[in-house]
């Protein structure tokens, strides 16, 4: 039996999840949906047999299995570069740590055409290694997999670190005191407590990898496909739709199965730990063998994420005539770059941050009201189950955006976005649409846990205390979460700021964004557009790095979230 | 001031509050006693709106409180933990309902003066919360929750997380504060000593239904039930039968106060009524342990072929463990229970 409370409550939760669930029928479901359907169906009826005869061409099973074992090494890697770094930032202190800790997350929220160009100075034609010792590795497979673990260090960081800096000490200390050696105890104690957490982190830098995009465009040359990568090619250049929407589901089939695992580890890792201020775990290395680890990981992270980072900006500044700012005063006119634009590139640094902002605030109106609903109370412990498991069909749908081909977001946007009443398609709104749509797990995901911790009972105190539920919410829940909503705010902005695969189909000529300038860019021969692109690249990294500078600082240190 | 009508709540198919019938008077501090699962704050949640009624009324002032939501019932509520608002300094947080009751600002700085200054706490209204002390914290709660000056405070095992000498000094506080105050208090807590030190009536429950409900002498001098007996502490409950002025046990015959009901029934022997003298005279035991208690001793003894039993005595006459003793039992501190509804 539920009481009329409880119904309140469903009722409440309806009406939050009515907006994101809206949002994410039309600007998602409709899309994605009609590109399949259009890329699956001649003329009134389903060509599913097509989907077979797809799958089995030798060139599409080549892109697969590239997708997979790239996706496979590049998480491996990672984790074997990043653990000592998850344990070096968690349990050691050192001076310059908390710079240092944003400066490894610098990568993960810089778009990744930055990443590929800054990758590509760095082992690229013309590039440092080229340039020294005339080594280049723009065309393997190296590059891509470099630029992955780069790109992804922070997300093992973040993850597994942030636990491992919480976990308390004295848990090992118990099992070294029970007769465990300090390898037994570790293996014993702190492994199983990190596991779901490493399981998680490695999930998540393989979702990244599976759908890359804008690294593998730029790094992998034409030998190198994955399946976002084959299904933009098919889409833009081949024009073989059928194909494209075969590998569109081929992929959502995958991301959905990774996020299943995904969903699941995250439970496990909500098994209660016991956790301390990480103030407290934290100490400084002491003797040589934590003092070589310290310097290993240092020096790890100079090479792979400081240098590519520099090499960018010493290429944009590297002009034909010495050092200088040629490449930057080339970006304020359009007859420079050669016919490239029909504005100066300069505009799409103005371009995408409009479309940021706008994206931003779509994202948090959007990703708030859905993790609201997500947080709302079970009032009823009679009614649960059945409304658990659509609040966990709720959750994992706002997740979907992250492993679907935002390429065929994009080109879904195109064709049906594009007749009354949605007639959008020349709408500067369009942008800001898809590139929410990206934006909104990070806020759901960011907020989340915050939201999940503040105590049930502390609504309570403040009701009997006579607030209503929505006085209740102003003054118990956002003074609590305001900090985690800059947190979302800045993910979404840096997302929106670098998001690319969407863009660039349904960002206008005379409207491009920064990555879409610097992909164009790149597209064209010549050193002046090389460097350009560098210096475009440079102030986009610029923009990012300043937005997440300004987190960092806003960041309370408990409600890291799970990115 | 606060009464319940058959209020019911259940978890799926335990009931939690099970046709629960309860009245509090106005300036009436009522303590719930119970083990824990015994419904206790389950019947804390029902009162103020927090938990939905199955089936029953909630009224308080007579009006019955179907329908009216938690922040419009004027009842106060102090958490078990305190559930002090982190981000608030101590005034901010006993201020918090004056505010939503739409105090004026000036209004709201005398009246958080004047309960700090009842709790103990004066000019502390600036201090962060989390640099409070347990018991300071159990205080600001305690102002937190009188300020808005609620018709019925309830307090949800109030002194539970404190130690044990601040809970004694406490609940003897606390009882003054409300005497003056002329509060009407619904406390629970699984803690006798608490309860009994607290309360005008004590109301004793078991599995969502209430055992027993008096005054802190009835219910001790008289507990209803074997159930009741036992969870206040004593362990000398046996099956007995009641004949004239004796009554049968396996101690034995033991002599009950004059009146008692006759026929089968459990016996509580206190172990005060356990007269301990040389062996030969009354029940042989042999002394199997001694527990210190400060002004008395509780002695247990272990029969021949009989359950054990509790004795207490004072410092001076305890014997030693071992010792072969005779146990004599005085009627006046013999209870003979009703049978438990469930037994």
């Amino acid at each position: 039996m539920r009481g009329p409370a409880s119904r309140r409550g469903s009722a409440v939760r309806f009406a939050l999840m009515a907006l994101p669930v809206a949002f994410f029928a039309l600007f998602f479901a409709y899309p994605v949906a009609s590109i399949v359907g259009r890329g699956l169906r001649v003329g009134d009826s389903w060509q599913l047999g097509g989907i077979a005869e797809v799958v089995g061409r030798p060139d599409i099973l080549q892109v697969l299995w590239f997708t997979l074992w790239q996706a496979l090494a590049s998480t491996g890697l990672t984790l074997l570069i990043a653990l000592p770094g998850a344990y070096v930032f968690a349990r050691y202190d050192f001076p310059g740590k908390q710079v240092l800790r944003a400066v490894v997350t610098v990568p993960f929220v810089l778009p990744t055409v930055v990443v590929g160009t800054a990758f590509l100075a760095l082992l690229g034609r013309g590039g440092l290694l080229d340039d020294l010792w005339g080594v280049r590795l723009d065309t393997t497979v190296w590059a891509i997999l470099l630029a992955h673990v780069f790109f992804n260090y922070a997300v093992v960081v973040r993850t597994v670190g942030g636990l491992w800096s919480q976990l308390d000490p004295r848990q090992e200390e118990a099992a070294r005191v029970l007769g465990a050696g300090r390898f037994t105890a570790w293996r014993r104690v702190t492994l199983p407590a990190l596991t779901p957490a490493v399981a998680a982190a490695a999930l998540m830098v393989f979702l990244f990898t599976f759908t890359s995009f804008g690294v593998v465009q730029i790094l992998g040359g034409p030998a190198y496909s994955t399946l976002e990568v084959e299904i933009y090619r098919q889409t833009a250049q081949v024009l073989d739709l059928s194909t494209a929407a075969v590998l569109t589901l081929v992929q959502f089939a995958a991301v959905g199965a990774i996020l299943a695992v995904h969903a699941w580890t995250v439970r496990r890792r909500e098994s209660a730990l016991r956790l301390v201020d990480p103030a407290h775990t934290a100490h400084r290395p002491s003797g040589a063998g934590q003092w070589a680890l310290l310097g290993a990981v240092l020096a790890t992270v100079v090479l792979l994420i400081v240098a590519p980072l520099a090499v960018l900006i010493e290429r944009s500044v590297d002009g034909p005539g010495g050092y200088g700012l040629t490449f930057y005063e080339a970006l304020q006119s359009a007859e420079a770059s050669g016919g490239t634009f029909l504005v100066p590139p300069v505009e799409a640094v103005w371009n995408s941050l409009q479309y940021a902002f706008a994206a931003t605030a779509i994202a948090l109106v959007i990703g708030g009201l859905a993790a609201a609903a997500l947080t709302l109370p079970r009032t009823s412990s009679g009614g649960a189950p059945r409304a658990g498991r659509l609040v966990r069909g709720f959750d994992a749908l706002l997740m979907l955006p992250l492993g679907v081909s935002a390429v065929t977001v994009g080109f879904g946007f195109l064709i049906t976005l594009d007749e009354p009443p949605l007639e959008l398609r020349t709408s500067w709104i369009l942008v800001p649409l898809a590139q929410a749509l990206v934006g909104v797990p990070f806020v759901v995901r960011t907020m989340l846990p915050v939201l999940r911790a503040v105590d049930e009972r502390l609504r309570e105190a403040a009701a009997v205390l006579g607030a209503s539920p929505l006085r209740a919410w102003r003054e118990v829940d956002l003074p609590l979460v305001r900090r985690a909503l800059l947190v979302a705010a800045g993910f979404a902005f840096a997302v929106s700021l670098g998001e690319f695969g969407a863009t660039v189909f349904i960002a206008r000529p005379d409207n491009p964004t920064l990555p879409v300038a610097v992909a164009r860019l790149l597209g064209r021969p010549g050193e002046l557009n090389y460097g350009q692109a560098m210096a475009l690249s440079t102030i986009l990294m610029l923009v990012c790095a300043a937005a997440l500078l300004l987190l960092d600082r806003l960041r309370p240190d408990r409600s890291a979230g799970e990115f | 001031m606060l009464a319940l009508e058959n209020a019911t709540v259940r978890f799926g198919r335990r009931a939690a509050l099970d046709a629960v019938d309860l009245e509090v008077a106005d300036h009436e501090i009522v303590c719930v006693l119970g083990p824990s699962g015994s419904g206790k704050s389950t019947l804390l949640r029902a009162v103020a709106g927090l938990q939905p009624l199955d089936g029953g009324r909630v009224l308080l002032g007579g009006a019955d409180q179907a329908g009216v939501p938690v922040h419009r019932r004027g009842v106060g509520l102090m958490f078990q933990d305190h559930q002090l608002f982190p981000q608030r300094d101590v005034g901010g947080n006993v201020a918090f309902g004056l505010r939503m009751h739409g105090v004026p600002k000036g209004e709201q700085r005398s009246r958080v003066e004047e309960l700090l200054e009842l709790v103990g706490l004066p000019g502390a209204a600036r201090r962060a919360v989390g640099a409070l002390s347990g018991g300071e914290q159990q205080r600001v709660a305690l102002a937190r929750a009188l300020a808005p000056s609620p018709r019925l405070l309830m307090l949800d095992e109030p002194l539970g997380q404190l130690d044990r000498t601040l809970r004694e000094r406490l609940v003897v506080e606390l009882r003054a504060v409300f005497r003056r105050l002329g509060t009407t208090v619904l406390a629970v807590t699984h803690d006798q000593g608490e309860a009994f030190a607290l309360a005008d009536r004590v109301v004793v429950m078991r599995d969502g239904g209430v055992a027993q409900s008096g005054t802190p002498r009835d219910v001790w001098q008289r507990p209803a039930s074997e159930f009741v007996a036992r969870f206040l502490g004593f362990a000398n409950v046996v099956p007995a039968t009641v004949t004239g002025g004796t009554a049968d046990t396996p101690w034995g015959g033991v002599p009950v106060p004059a009146g008692s009901p006759q026929g089968a029934c459990r016996l509580l022997v206190r172990p005060s009524a356990v007269r301990l003298g040389p062996r030969d005279v009354g029940l042989p035991c042999v002394v199997e342990s001694l527990t210190f208690r400060g002004h008395h001793v509780a002695v247990r003894l272990r029969p021949d072929g009989a359950p054990p039993l509790e004795a207490e005595c004072g410092l001076r006459d305890a014997p030693e463990a071992g010792a072969e003793v005779g146990a004599a039992f005085a009627a006046e501190d013999v209870v003979v229970l009703r049978p438990d509804a469930g037994d």
